[in-house]
């Protein structure tokens, strides 16, 4: 794997560091990072689900959609149907696993196309989470719903335990791609699906598992956004998918396939927020947070592709 | 790729670095496309600029975008903003970060939208969007002398305040309750313009004979005045809205509108920042609501309904003149 692509990203987001912290003395704090941290949780999160989808040359637009519909089947059941909140939480997994499936099942045995698919599901998922919640807003919600929400001490620095989920689901991602078998044939699949096949991958079952999986992991992401804002919320998680999708090609995974490391996801996620925040700090309107993220998904993509070509 | 990334940031930050005085306000806007949010960043930039404070801001991606407040009121408190103004996206749902604003002592001012508790909040600047209602369901019982009614309301979306209470307002004004069959249409448009045209069509379809059209803002208006347009039934048609925009006050100059109730987003960002810099200096908090006003523009006067011409309406209006 050539270099540019491995250290690029973690070169922008130092160097990103640097100039905020040049700029306003308070970007280099403990308390500052660990709140970048959380306000990154929720698409970040995501992308680990979105990374493994582009690994196999896939895509899924629907996981916004799939992740407001897990976080308005958990507030709701909990809070208007009194449903003892640990099972509404297995109710709101499993309404996106469920979605997870569909997805898999259309893509792999009835041979549509990701995006269609997930277009498709993308929409369907909204309508739902629309007609359950009536467009309505649930707050009030238990305190089972909020722990990952809430903080623990590191020194003088609030750390919640959702910014901890999220590191945990990481390395536990980082690990299954790199020392499990399931983890090297997404990359066999994404690379040449036609070698995969010769090779007796089975890939239909892989993509079927991989599609519920992520799915499952926007399952938890909807649980630390539920935590985070303290409410089931109709509207969120519009524009995750393209922000789950920019977290992964800023981290230098590769939208053909077969190419990119899982961390790389979490450095694109915190150079988004890296950016946002420190706009902010500096007075900045969040317009220029937009633009420079837009340059920078054409720099990692022309990055991608002259490296491809170079191989 | 990081010297052009310097390069880049170097041009945002030599035209940002002026120097920084001690108070810090925040706005926080539903978007940074709509003329109204931009107006009323305009009123906030030059207050602070007036008082010598140092105002951060940002803006939602859409409108009911709650995740993009929630993080930009966490950075602000961050930024040493010791007052924050905001429009909520999302009345409910941005409460309980802003109760830890307001636990980390910071003021906290709604503006244009209330939150939901209303209470939540330290302070709401706001046009009293039920009047705002009254004043053109009035100026529509008038117009309309005394031919039956037929109306279409065009309205916002479920479950939004400024939508309910513009609807039921200008019910009230016009003199008949929610379900009276004169109300032979109500559609939502998310105050948008081809949502708007959409909306009529299908009400036209419905009800060929509708002569008074209710609209949530002047791009509803103008959608529902294209459709009417369309099926060449624009004459005798009397279509009344809220905002007070100069693209909305042109349309009542050429006789789109009939009347439209204008409210003030430059004075509501301006008094905002002055109680959020005056709570910096003294530690003192506001505290309810403080109306910012609502004028009915027409040019087609009415007696018994208190109106200002479009003359009027241009010199005060927002967006581009």
């Amino acid at each position: 794997m050539p270099p540019v692509s491995t250290f690029g990203p973690f070169l922008a987001l130092l160097a990103s560091c640097a100039f905020f912290a040049s700029q306003t003395d308070r970007f280099l704090t403990g308390q500052n990072f660990s709140l970048i941290l959380q306000q990154v949780m929720v698409v970040g999160v995501m992308a680990i689900g979105q990374t493994l989808i582009i690994l196999t040359a896939g895509i899924d637009l629907s996981c916004g959609m799939v992740m407001a519909l897990g976080s308005i089947v958990m507030t709701k059941l909990a809070v208007d149907a009194g449903v003892n909140p640990y099972l509404a939480i297995a109710c709101g997994l499993l309404a996106c696993t469920a979605f997870g499936l569909l997805n898999g099942a259309l893509i792999t045995y009835v041979r549509l196309p990701p995006f269609i698919v997930t277009l498709g599901t993308l929409n369907i998922a909204f309508a739902i989470t629309q007609i359950y919640s009536e467009s309505q807003t649930v707050s009030g919600l238990p305190a089972e719903l909020l722990f990952f929400g809430t903080t623990f001490r590191i020194g003088r620095t609030a750390v919640t335990y959702g910014t901890m989920l999220m590191l945990g689901m990481y390395f536990a991602a980082w690990i299954l791609l790199r020392e499990t078998s399931p983890g090297r044939h997404i990359y066999a699949v994404g690379n040449n699906a036609e070698a995969a096949r010769l090779m007796a991958i089975p890939a239909r079952r892989l993509l079927v598992s991989v599609y519920t999986l992520a799915a499952l992991i926007y399952g938890i992401a909807a649980l630390l956004l539920v935590a985070r804002t303290g409410v089931g919320d109709p509207q969120a998680g519009q524009t995750d998918n393209l922000d789950s999708i920019t977290a992964v090609v800023l981290g230098g995974t590769s939208l053909f396939g077969g190419r990119g490391m899982v961390l790389g996801a979490m450095i694109g996620a915190l150079i988004v927020g890296v950016f946002r925040n420190g706009l902010t700090l500096m007075g900045i309107p969040s317009v220029y947070q937009i633009l420079i993220t837009g340059i920078l998904v054409i720099l990692a993509v022309t990055t991608d592709q002259l490296s491809r070509r170079g191989m | 790729m990081n010297s052009a990334l310097r390069v880049l940031l170097c041009v945002f930050a030599c035209s940002a670095s002026a120097p920084a005085p001690g108070i810090v306000v925040g706005l926080i806007t539903k978007t940074d496309t709509n003329p109204f949010f931009v107006k009323m960043k305009e009123g906030a930039i030059e207050a602070a600029k007036a008082k010598g404070a140092r105002l951060l801001t940002a803006a939602g991606k859409f409108d009911g975008d709650n995740a993009s407040q929630v993080t930009a009121i966490e950075n602000m408190v961050n930024g040493g903003a010791r007052a924050i103004l905001i429009a909520p996206s999302d009345s409910k749902a941005i409460v309980p970060a802003i109760k830890k604003a307001r636990d980390a002592g910071v003021l906290v001012i709604a503006l244009d939208t209330p939150t939901d508790p209303q209470s939540a909040a330290d302070a709401l600047f706001a046009t009293d969007n039920f009047k705002a209602g009254i004043l053109i369901g009035r100026y529509a019982r008038g117009a309309l002398g005394g031919k039956p009614a037929k109306i279409a309301t065009l309205d916002l979306a479920p479950g939004i305040t400024v939508g309910t209470l513009r609807h039921d307002g200008f019910l009230q004004g016009f003199g008949v309750k929610e379900r009276d069959p004169s109300i032979v249409c109500s559609q939502d448009t998310k105050g948008d313009q081809a949502k708007g045209q959409t909306a009529m069509e299908n009400c036209l379809q419905k009800a060929p004979d509708i002569n008074v059209v209710y609209t949530i803002n002047e791009p509803a208006a103008a959608g529902a005045y294209q459709a009417l347009k369309s099926a060449g039934k624009e004459k005798g048609v009397v279509i009344v809205s809220v905002d007070g925009g100069c693209a909305g006050v042109k349309n009542v100059r050429a006789g789109m509108i009939a009347a439209t109730s204008q409210q003030y987003p430059l004075k509501m960002a301006a008094l905002g920042v002055d109680a959020g810099v005056e709570y910096a200096r003294t530690g003192k908090r506001v505290s309810g609501y403080v109306d910012t006003g609502v004028t009915l523009i027409t040019d087609k006067a009415i007696a018994g309904v208190d109106s200002r011409d479009t003359t009027f309406g241009m010199e005060a209006c927002w967006g581009t003149k």
